[in-house]
């Protein structure tokens, strides 16, 4: 049975199981003289007896689900003979997916070697004793604990309180989640990177100002080496970042004030929405509309004013980005500014200051470390923006300063390394988790700086 | 009195600068906004302009004479013969018909004219009919890109027409006559991804939009409430408890590239799940837009009143009835305006679907949660990568359709915060 159809009847055996549970409550109390006899209401007996039924089974059912690929897959390379064996985790994979393509009958079976041919009959074979015990194994602990569960149904029984506390670690596990998420983020990127420091030397890597990532895939292929510097690429992802925030800085930072301090409330009605709308756009239409629009158009004005300009300047990506970051900066800011206290407002207004005065010498200076961390977080925003440069910056690693010229980003890398044909234990592959590793760490200390400063600033006025 | 008086002049004297100053910050204001929502309406013009024409197909319609024996085909019911026939000679020798000054000698030309799909989709309405064979046909075609390229966009300089004068004539004469004509692109939204820009459609990728959404929905948002409801009512004051927000509060900041990563990682690599289905896309879209749900729903919950919590306790309430049935309710409209939000955020991601292969060249719609799909935002990211403006064109057409999702996802979010959320 399918994994999706399973779960439904999971659900199905969870809900009978509520209704027996139900009704033995009610009966049991019946010869007692009524359910207020029982030690909870009958909804909480059924409950009790769904949940035991439903959750040991959908542990079961998520277990088996996601561990069944790969051992079926450890299973099938571990039955090839001898001379076929591979050597390394990416023949692994192109071998699988050889055998994979014969069982879906997408490859035909005379186009591949015998073994290949009795893998794929083994491949078939397993996942169909996979489906079958998986399904007998999650019906049958459905039913059973489900039984258990019913079975042990007395009138003394609080089963309101056992619900909630079930309930409670449900809850629990839901919130530790998050947890879970930054550990396994975590654990995917270090094990790459420890591998990938294995093969290429640590100070190449932090200090090395020459990228190119191609490798050869033949010993005897004539062909680079790999360099893996990564100078070029965080120079580019620091001078696109910087253009997007000269531009979404001063923007986005007037318009909130204009918005707080100046615009009514009709205008701001108006104009607020329409900035958040700048927000909600997906990245890949600014992407588009970087490098199909943007980008020419600087390269004709460069060109008209007798400038060479790239057409994957880093300026157009740069400049888009910053659009798209301007209602982060502005809705921040806002937040910032509206939190400075009435008084220091009425106060400099009061000793004759104009608007503009109060705003410059009394609120900003106060808002001042509230906006700077706000900022700090539209950097970090920036910096692991991902969609924008990948279409509109291209691929060459140049070390510039330039802005009209092609620059590279971490981003980028990640992407070109990881999309299209890739084994998974070349320098290559392994290079795009040590740069996923480097963001990671750089967003995430960004990000810590900036909740800080913001929560400290809130602390401060509350 | 001097004193003060001449200190009043000063003031006076540097009134009018002062005010100057005033106005130029207001100024800066008004620039400011001007810029940001120039940008916004830029964007939107440009992206209309260049794809409203993606809703338009050109099509030839043209009476086809079914000859058997110029197909090679006498019998429409043998699949054998049917593989064997030749369905693109009745296409040309029609459209010669139909040329004026048009004959044998340039039948390479009129050729370039049909759409190269057209043939099949001939053989299909056989097949499907056995008894038009020998009969005549009015039909319908797609017409080859280039004719839909010129009909479109002649004059164009951005376009590079690849008909040669010829053949610009010949079509100009057909769309005079009616042969040619554009009509609404109806093939844009029932067909899958192809080679060919005019066969090209968004429905698969539409199609696993959805599965994709349906999967983050259904993990997201139960998962999302009950972290929520967890962190607010029931988690005691201590390291643990800060340990889970802090988590929360970075993952929200933590770029979405990295989710895809950890999607390549656990679920592919770790799990030996496969790659490019819905299923994975939708459990890393989950991780990624659980701390938006849980950061709103946690907000939603604060603000129900205590009042409400301390009349169900007075009445003998239990802690977990208080929250389920009191609290969860008053707060659901502000969980579900939150989950609607992040779920538009999720439907407009493509960074970590590209790492976890849903970037494939798809040509069916998908049939299900573990089959290969891609979604609509990566859908445009394929197509804006293509040297051919008539793709382009329908990058820009596939973004009008997504803003209409994402634009309706996001009013009606608005819309419920206005209607349902109370305030107290």
């Amino acid at each position: 049975m399918q994994p999706a159809n399973l779960l439904l009847l999971t659900l199905v055996l969870a809900i009978v199981a509520y209704w027996l549970g139900y009704a033995r409550s009610r009966s049991l109390a019946m010869p007692l003289g009524g359910i207020r006899h029982l030690k909870s209401l009958p909804f909480y007996y059924g409950a009790r007896a769904a949940l035991w039924s439903g959750i040991p089974a959908l542990i079961v059912l998520g277990l088996w689900a996601a561990f069944q690929g790969k051992v079926i897959q450890l299973i099938v390379i571990g039955g090839l003979p001898d001379g076929m064996m591979p050597a390394s985790q990416g023949e692994a994979s192109l071998l699988l997916s050889k055998i994979s393509n014969v069982a879906s009958g997408a490859l035909p079976p005379g186009f591949a070697e015998a073994p290949i041919v009795d893998a794929a009959e083994r491949l078939k074979a397993l996942q169909a004793q996979s489906r079958l015990l998986m399904s007998t194994l999650v019906i049958s602990v459905a039913v059973l604990a489900g039984f258990l569960g019913w079975l042990r149904i007395r009138p003394r029984l609080n089963a309101r309180a056992q619900v909630e506390s079930i309930l409670k670690w449900v809850f629990f596990a839901c919130a530790a989640l998050a947890i879970l998420t930054t550990v396994g983020i975590i654990f995917s990127v270090a094990f790459e990177t420890f591998r990938f420091f294995e093969k290429v030397p640590f100070t190449e890597f932090f200090f090395g100002s020459h990228w190119s990532p191609q490798t050869a895939l033949r010993a005897d292929q004539v062909a680079s080496q790999g360099a893996f510097g990564m100078i070029p690429l965080f120079t580019g992802t620091l001078l696109i970042s910087a253009i997007a925030m000269i531009v979404a800085v001063p923007v986005g930072l007037l318009s909130a004030i204009y918005l707080s301090e100046y615009a009514g409330k009709k205008v701001r009605g108006v104009v607020k929405p329409l900035l958040e709308m700048l927000a909600g756009i997906p990245t890949v239409v600014y992407g588009f509309f970087a490098a199909l629009t943007v980008a020419p158009f600087i390269s004709d004005v460069a060109a008209s004013m007798g400038i060479e300009a790239s057409s994957q300047s880093a300026l157009a990506a740069g400049a888009v980005m910053g659009i798209m970051i301007i209602p982060f900066v502005s809705s921040l800011s806002d937040d910032v500014i509206n939190a400075v206290p009435q008084a220091m407002r009425d106060g400099s207004l009061a000793l004759g200051a104009t608007q503009s005065e109060t705003m410059k010498k009394v609120i900003f200076p106060a808002a001042l470390p509230g906006i700077m961390g706000g900022i700090l977080l539209a950097v970090s925003r920036a910096i692991g923006e991902t969609m924008i440069v990948v279409m509109a910056a291209g691929l060459a690693a140049n070390l510039t300063a330039n802005p009209l010229e092609t620059v590279t980003t971490v981003t980028v890398q990640i992407v070109t390394l990881l999309t299209g044909d890739q084994e998974f234990d070349s320098a290559k592959t392994l290079a795009a988790f040590a740069l996923g590793a480097m963001l990671f760490l750089a967003t995430l200390l960004l990000n810590v700086i900036a909740l800080k400063i913001v929560r400290k600033y809130r602390e401060q006025y509350d | 009195m001097t004193d003060q008086r001449s200190q009043a002049e000063i003031v006076r004297q540097s009134l009018k600068r002062r005010y100057r100053k005033e106005r130029r910050f207001r100024a800066y204001g008004v620039i400011a906004i001007a810029i940001a929502l120039g940008a916004l309406l830029t964007l939107f013009t440009d992206i209309i302009g260049k794809g409203y024409t993606g809703f338009m197909k050109t099509t030839i319609t043209m009476d086809v004479q079914l000859d058997g024996e110029m197909m090679y085909l006498d019998d429409p019911t043998d699949e054998r013969q049917i593989k064997m026939a030749d369905f693109v000679e009745p296409l040309v020798q029609s459209l010669i018909k139909e040329i004026p000054g048009a004959s044998e000698e340039n039948r390479k030309q009129v050729r370039e004219l049909i759409n190269p799909y057209a043939s099949v989709e001939l053989r299909d309405a056989l097949k499907a009919n056995p008894e038009w064979l020998g009969t005549t046909q009015t039909m319908t075609f797609l017409s080859h890109t280039d004719v839909d390229v010129y009909v479109k966009h002649a004059g164009d300089d951005a376009y590079s027409i690849k008909l040669n004068d010829q053949q610009k004539a010949w079509v100009e004469e057909l769309q005079e006559r009616g042969v040619i004509e554009t009509s609404f692109n109806d093939v844009f939204f029932s067909g899958g991804d192809s080679r060919d820009p005019s066969k090209a459609g968004i429905l698969g990728a539409i199609v696993g939009s959805l599965l994709t959404m349906f999967v983050t929905l259904i993990l997201s948002f139960p998962i999302g409430v009950a972290a929520a409801i967890y962190l607010e009512e029931f988690a005691p004051q201590n390291k643990f408890t800060d340990f889970i927000e802090v988590n929360i509060n970075n993952l929200a900041a933590v770029p979405s590239i990295i989710f895809g990563l950890l999607g390549l990682a656990v679920f592919i690599n770790l799990f030996g799940m496969p790659r490019s289905v819905p299923v994975v896309g939708g459990l890393v879209l989950t991780l990624m837009t659980l701390p938006t749900i849980i950061i709103s729903s946690r907000a939603a919950i604060k603000s129900v009143p205590p009042s409400i919590r301390e009349a169900a306790e007075g009445i003998g309430a239990s802690k977990m009835q208080v929250v389920l049935h009191h609290v969860l309710p008053l707060a659901m409209p502000g969980m579900l305006t939150g989950s609607i939000i992040g779920m538009a955020q999720a439907l407009g991601e493509t960074a970590p679907l590209l790492l976890i292969g849903m970037v494939a060249f798809i040509v069916d719609v998908p049939d299900g949660f573990f089959d290969s799909a891609t979604v609509l935002p990566v859908q445009v990211f394929l197509w804006a990568g293509s040297p051919e403006l008539a793709f382009i064109e329908r990058a820009s057409a596939a973004i009008m359709v997504l803003l209409t999702f994402l634009i309706s996802m996001n009013a009606l979010a608005i819309w419920m915060r206005k209607r349902l959320e109370r305030r107290w």
